[in-house]
């Protein structure tokens, strides 16, 4: 079993010093993808959350009881049965978002934010402190996603959340929306945006040359 | 000058170390050598290889792109004459308007584009680098003259941090500064830099010209004309009136497109100061031109009504759009380009064969040679890299052969 490390900073720590996306730089394929508009990314946020709280706790039950050489399939198996729910409560409950994620939130199975959790963390700790490690590297995934897909749709559709903030005067005066920022190059550089000023207000996580 | 170096020698006090102006130094030192030779020269040492610096590369690239300048400003303010129906051309008033249509472009260019640097100079505590001097001119001439100033000041911002600041400023930008503000642009703003909206200016400038086009006026470029001629046994190029354009026509440069890049004999005079001086690489500038001549050749033997700039003959590709100013301002520039004397003439023609690739094959893009120049500085390095390896790999064999019992196998 790693050291002691206390809950609080397993919850807290993802958010920023050890954020999933931009300091592991883990889930970077579906940061892409789902952050053109703002509500598919919160979305995608939440069932990450979800999936990645709740694998956690059944790998931590099963732990002891897993023979190491299938663990990974094991892990598969759990995150698999908890994706499916959480897609089958999409299509019945929302739909269209549903629909905009597509293949996405089956792909969560592959996101390498679970795998990592599963073998890093559940797998050498107990129920409720993996359920914390889940429910923070969900939410600094989500942050990330939430971040990228406000910038995305603002600058690049004029709207947020489907509703038009960019006043229809702007559009008069030749304003026109970024259509870069509707393509995949530029989420990327949002991130890489991200982790520059997350490095530089945090020069510890600066690798050295 | 007198004054000028007058007051810079009574003010330096303020910037050096202890002076009350000190964080400034950067841009004093930046003034003080472009304005005057530095009191510190190097006096001795190897390294002196040429009595010229980055400073006067830049100015003598500067100087090749006037006659695009220059023939830009006279072409901008004739097909607004030629747009509105005027019958008389009076030249000054041509290259007048011209002039008040690209000034503001130049000038929001130029204050961006300096403004950051000398910002992240200040910053880092360098030198000035003197990279965007020849950006700041490079960027109007690659834009249809109507493109708005604020997407011209975004795209410059953009490219200048992303492109070069990031990757540690002049001499260590991966791609070619200003083709990614042009790329940017054409990405992000794609109705304002293609159609046949933007590149003749209609509006009257500061009483200069009168507003409103005439009938039967369309101001689609010829490439944009081209591409949108799928399936025509033949294909036909106008000017904005509806007059046919011969090659000739195509090479002088009197028709619609991007501000600096239509006349090829502009192009051709810069690139004969560039080459007269060696700045600019011939083999590059040579080999894009082959390429070019080569894909174009190919295509035009295997011409189909379905790719419809396929049917166009080989000098008109060399001549029409932005290829020859790619070739010649473009793809020379030094830091993007290859740099092994193979590497050259392998980037070149690679270059001019994708930019009528693109041109020709993608009808969604009536011009390739941006995206080419821009591919091909993503390969530069990799193609050096080959160059540099087979050249080992031949002496390699060639010591082993000479000396058999030497073991030189790898590392």
């Amino acid at each position: 079993m790693a050291e002691k490390i206390s809950n609080k900073s397993v919850l807290f720590n993802p958010f920023s010093k050890n954020n999933p996306v931009v300091v592991q730089i883990l889930g970077i394929c579906s940061v892409l993808a789902v952050t053109a508009k703002l509500e598919p990314a919160i979305v995608m946020g939440l069932s990450v959350i979800v999936v990645l709280a709740f694998s956690n706790v059944i790998i931590s039950l099963i732990r002891n009881t897993i023979p190491t050489n299938i663990r990974i399939i094991v892990q598969l198996v759990v995150v698999a049965g908890l994706v499916v729910i959480v897609n089958q409560l999409l299509l019945a409950y929302a739909y269209d978002v549903a629909k905009q994620l597509s293949v996405f939130i089956g792909l969560i199975i592959t996101n390498c934010i679970l795998m990592g959790r599963l073998e890093a963390f559940a797998m050498s700790n107990r129920p409720w402190p993996a359920f914390l490690d889940g429910i923070g590297n969900g939410i600094g995934y989500s942050i990330i996603l939430i971040i990228v897909g406000f910038f995305r749709e603002l600058l690049g559709s004029g709207t947020l959340l489907g509703m038009r903030v960019v006043p229809q005067s702007f559009y008069d005066h030749g304003y026109a929306n970024n259509g870069l920022m509707i393509l995949p190059p530029m989420a990327l550089i949002i991130v890489a945006c991200i982790i520059w000023v997350q490095r530089s207000l945090n020069p510890e996580l600066n690798e050295e040359n | 000058m007198k004054p000028i170096k007058k007051l810079l020698d009574k003010t330096r006090h303020h910037f050096e170390p202890g002076g009350r102006l000190h964080a400034f130094h950067s841009v004093f030192d930046g003034m003080e050598t472009f304005l005057f030779t530095p009191n510190t020269t190097s006096k001795s040492g190897v390294h002196i290889h040429d009595a010229i610096d980055s400073k006067r590369v830049m100015i003598i690239v500067v100087l090749a792109l006037m006659p695009c300048l220059l023939f830009g400003m006279y072409n901008t303010g004739y097909q607004h004459w030629v747009a509105t129906g005027a019958s008389e051309m009076p030249f000054w008033s041509l290259m007048l308007y011209g002039f008040l249509a690209v000034l503001p472009k130049i000038a929001v260019s130029y204050i961006v584009g300096l403004g950051i640097e000398f910002t992240v100079a200040q910053w880092r505590k360098e030198e000035i680098q003197e990279g965007f001097l020849v950006t700041g001119i490079l960027i109007p001439l690659i834009c249809p003259v109507a493109t708005p100033l604020w997407m011209i000041a975004v795209a410059t911002a953009f490219s200048v941090i992303f492109v070069k600041e990031v990757f540690g400023g002049t001499g260590y930008n991966i791609f070619n500064v200003a083709l990614v503000t042009r790329a940017f642009l054409f990405f992000a703003y794609p109705a304002k830099m293609s159609g046949d909206q933007v590149f003749v200016a209609t509006d009257s400038i500061a009483g200069l010209g009168s507003g409103g086009v005439v009938d039967g006026f369309t101001g689609a470029t010829p490439l944009g004309q081209v591409a949108t001629q799928a399936g025509q046994q033949a294909i036909t190029i106008t000017d904005t009136m509806g007059h046919d354009l011969s090659t000739w026509d195509m090479f002088l440069g009197l028709i619609p497109g991007s501000f600096g890049e239509t006349s090829t004999l502009a192009i051709l005079i810069g690139a004969a100061i560039l080459l007269f001086t060696g700045i600019a690489s011939w083999r590059i500038v040579c080999s894009v031109f082959a390429g070019g001549a080569v894909m174009a050749f190919i295509a035009h033997h295997f011409a189909t009504p379905l790719y419809p700039a396929s049917m166009l003959s080989v000098a008109d590709q060399l001549c029409l759009g932005g290829f020859a100013f790619a070739a010649v301002f473009m793809a020379t520039d030094p830091v993007t380009a290859a740099r092994t004397k193979t590497g050259k003439y392998i980037y070149g023609f690679l270059v001019g064969a994708i930019a009528i690739i693109i041109r020709t094959y993608n009808n969604g893009y009536p011009e390739g040679a941006m995206l080419a120049v821009l591919l091909m500085n993503a390969f530069a390095p990799l193609i050096d890299w080959c160059v540099v390896e087979a050249n080992a790999r031949r002496r390699r064999k060639r010591a082993i052969i000479a000396n058999p019992s030497t073991d030189l196998t790898e590392k």
